[in-house]
């Protein structure tokens, strides 16, 4: 990795404040931090002396042990603070919450939360870093991220590659954060939904809407398949999740019609079976596994880039 | 005491008067109009030079929260007349969801003895149209008209059930007074924080599409003809509503409407970066909404302008977007936001302040809006010409919400008059 590379933000919010430069320093650098987990003393001493405090204010397994594992690997001191444990169910709001956090000198503030903008006030009240793990349908920009650090390592490059995301679009940060970064890398992405969960005027950020699976998936080099909430069902917006499963459940059927270069992607977790059949899951295209594991990396390229090359080469 | 307001250029569309017209006040009342000059100054004449300055009927807000009783650490009476006071409005009418709700002769009581000992202003309660604004039970309107309502409104709220509404303007009208909805299918907006639309979808936020005014606006108009109720469309926002209140009026209907100055200025853009001052309800809407407005300004078919000033605390604003209060101070920016109006040739000035004061006026029945001879001296004097920057942290409102914040605008509030008496002049 150059020693000079520097991103242009110093908190990560979304993909749509990231320049092209931003992301390739981004993936450069997770890409050279992947060596470190398949190590046996997993732990270089980067950031050593390092605090990084995640503050998740929604139930997660794979992205707030993701981020731990990235800061302990770096050697920083990780706490991890839970929306049910933390004060805000006292009352105090988010703000003092956060400000309360920074007087405490952390060096970078991990957020998820159910609300839009959550994270964008707060890095409007406090100066240390603050990394966006989700909040609510904006964005998960650390999950586009290795997103596309998955899709490079199998296609070589990201430029030009056709996407197709299948499943619920209007509630996903997900899909929001990779239509931006997608995007911005000069990918095409086409989203494929029924229309009750496709948000209105997403056609006006260039995205293509499609509401057949078979149609939408035909030339995508890589599909990325979106938990399906079962919740949507009470809400009017699917009729029930079998008929959903019906129409939109990825099959080998479906597959049958498309390249076998064709990736499969899925943030997870994964409604075996709703939206995407057990076969497909665990077959040869699909690279779910390969996403976590690059979580990690993506992650400790987050908190490194942010900290500064301080005082350690990581390798 | 008598009063000599002089060299100031006159507008009082009530009396068709727009030209250099000095006015004589005495015991608070207007006790002579003339032309520039014909007045003769006299000893122990308060003496009011208003070279270069208009000076107008005091304006009229039919549309405000002063949130007392209940959230007096948002606004209170006191403090929501100063507001007024300073944005040259002398009459506005309080809405009813504080806590407790006017639904009730001891609220409206309560609500004036309160502006009796504390504002600087003519406060006038508008009543509910509903117990507790549930929707439910048609409140007592005749005994809220006798303790002094001047309309009644579920404001914050619609009157969903149809049936209800049906029977408030049936019943309204045994009183002749507007019942003024807040148009909003909740079935439709639920959960929502903004304007549905690719801003909503950029931001992920919950959308409120305009369909949701569009329909009740549409419901009570339905229910105009055979009721005879009079319904006044309150903070007008979607273009498809001017339309419809457009049509109701062709059909000679008896519909009015009103436009916050946030609906013919800003658009949903404004909600992006999550700034909790632009939301609203209804929401801030797109640029063919704004469009459809100002052209329902020009035509007439918006027949007013009213703030909906809404102040919110810090505690109630500065939290994430989808759990924000909706609305924002307006009486202190209405005016220089009026004038983008004119400046953008909307309407004409005149056309504005008729706007602001003797049409409020007459469609609710009042006396006020009007400098005629023997009219109350309740008198807006500004200079439309002063150029300024809009700073909240300056507002007389005790909340300071307002996307407005280092707008550049031109008009300023120098002096108002109520009862002839100056109970607001800038520095």
């Amino acid at each position: 990795m150059t020693q000079t590379a520097t991103l242009s933000r110093k908190n990560i919010i979304g993909m749509e404040n990231l320049t092209s430069e931003d992301i390739e320093i981004i993936l450069d650098t997770a890409d050279s931090f992947k060596e470190i987990s398949t190590r046996a003393i997993k732990k270089v001493p980067t950031l050593r002396g390092r605090t990084i405090i995640n503050l998740f204010f929604e139930p997660s397994t794979r992205t707030r042990t993701s981020f731990e594992i990235a800061g302990k690997r770096l050697s920083a001191d990780v706490i991890n603070i839970s929306g049910s444990a933390s004060s805000t169910v006292k009352g105090e709001s988010l703000i003092d919450t956060a400000r309360n956090l920074e007087a405490m000198n952390p060096d970078i503030l991990v957020i998820r939360h159910n609300c839009s903008g959550a994270p964008a006030l707060i890095s409007q009240f406090i100066n240390c870093p603050v990394i966006n793990a989700g909040d609510g349908a904006h964005e998960h920009p650390s999950q586009s991220l290795l997103d596309l650090l998955t899709i490079r390592e199998h296609k070589g490059t990201l430029k030009g590659l056709k996407v197709a995301i299948v499943g619920d679009i209007t509630h996903s940060r997900v899909a929001r954060s990779n239509i931006r970064a997608m995007q911005t890398m000069g990918m095409e992405v086409k989203v494929v939904g029924p229309p009750t969960l496709i948000p209105v005027g997403i056609e006006e950020l260039g995205v293509e809407v499609c509401y057949d699976i078979g149609e939408g998936i035909r030339d995508a080099d890589v599909i990325m398949v979106l938990r399906i909430q079962l919740e949507r069902q009470n809400q009017g917006l699917l009729s029930s999740l079998r008929e959903y499963s019906n129409y939109f459940c990825l099959t080998e059927k479906h597959l049958s019609n498309v390249s076998n270069d064709t990736l499969i992607i899925h943030p997870g977790p994964v409604n075996r079976g709703i939206e995407i059949a057990l076969d497909v899951m665990e077959g040869p295209r699909s690279l779910i596994l390969d996403q976590v594991t690059n979580g990690v990396a993506v992650r400790m390229a987050l908190f490194y880039l942010l900290l500064g090359e301080s005082d350690a080469n990581p390798n | 005491m008598r009063t000599l307001i002089k060299n100031g250029h006159l507008i009082d569309p009530a009396n068709k008067r727009n030209g250099n017209f000095d006015l004589l006040l005495s015991e608070g009342k207007v006790e002579a109009v003339e032309p520039k000059g014909k007045i003769k100054e006299a000893p122990g004449l308060e003496l009011i030079d208003a070279k270069g300055l208009v000076v107008t009927p005091g304006f009229c807000d039919m549309h405000v929260h002063f949130r007392e009783p209940g959230h007096e650490y948002k606004e209170t009476i006191e403090t929501g007349s100063q507001s007024a006071a300073a944005g040259g409005f002398t009459t506005v009418a309080v809405m009813p969801n504080t806590s407790p709700v006017n639904d009730n002769r001891s609220i409206t009581e309560l609500i004036l003895s309160q502006a009796q000992q504390t504002a600087i202003v003519n406060i006038l309660p508008i009543g509910a149209i509903t117990k507790g604004l549930k929707g439910e039970t048609l409140s007592d309107m005749g005994e809220l008209k006798e303790a002094g309502c001047i309309g009644y409104s579920d404001d914050g709220r619609p009157v969903s059930d149809s049936e209800i509404m049906r029977r408030a303007l049936e019943y309204s009208k045994m009183f002749d007074l507007p019942c003024i909805q807040h148009s909003e299918v909740l079935e439709l907006t639920r959960g929502g924080s903004m304007n549905e639309g690719v801003v909503s979808t950029e931001l992920g936020l919950k959308g409120m599409p305009t369909e949701a005014e569009d329909i009740m606006v549409h419901r009570d108009i339905c229910l105009l003809p055979k009721t005879g109720g009079k319904l006044h469309v309150a903070h007008i926002s979607s273009g498809g509503s001017v339309d419809l209140v457009r049509q109701a009026k062709a059909k000679g209907l008896p519909v009015t409407c009103e436009v916050a100055p946030h609906h013919f200025i800003l658009t949903d853009e404004a909600c992006r970066g999550y700034d909790t001052n632009a939301k609203m309800s209804p929401p801030l809407r797109t640029n063919s909404d704004l469009e459809m407005i100002k052209e329902g300004m020009k035509d007439g078919t918006i027949d007013i302008i009213a703030t909906d000033h809404a102040p919110h605390d810090l505690v109630d604003k500065q939290v994430e977007f989808s759990k924000a209060c909706f609305g924002i101070v307006g009486l202190e920016t209405a005016l220089p936001l009026t004038l983008k109006m004119v400046d953008e040739k909307v309407i004409s000035l005149e056309r504005a302040i008729e706007m602001l004061t003797s049409q409020p006026n007459k469609i609710f029945g009042l006396d006020k809006g009007s400098l005629e001879v023997g009219r109350v001296a309740d008198i807006a004097i500004f200079d439309e010409n002063k150029k300024y920057s809009i700073d909240p942290s300056k507002f007389k409102s005790r909340s300071k919400n307002s996307p407005f914040k280092d707008w550049k605008v031109r008009g300023k509030i120098l002096r108002t008059l109520v009862n002839g008496k100056t109970v607001y002049k800038s520095h």
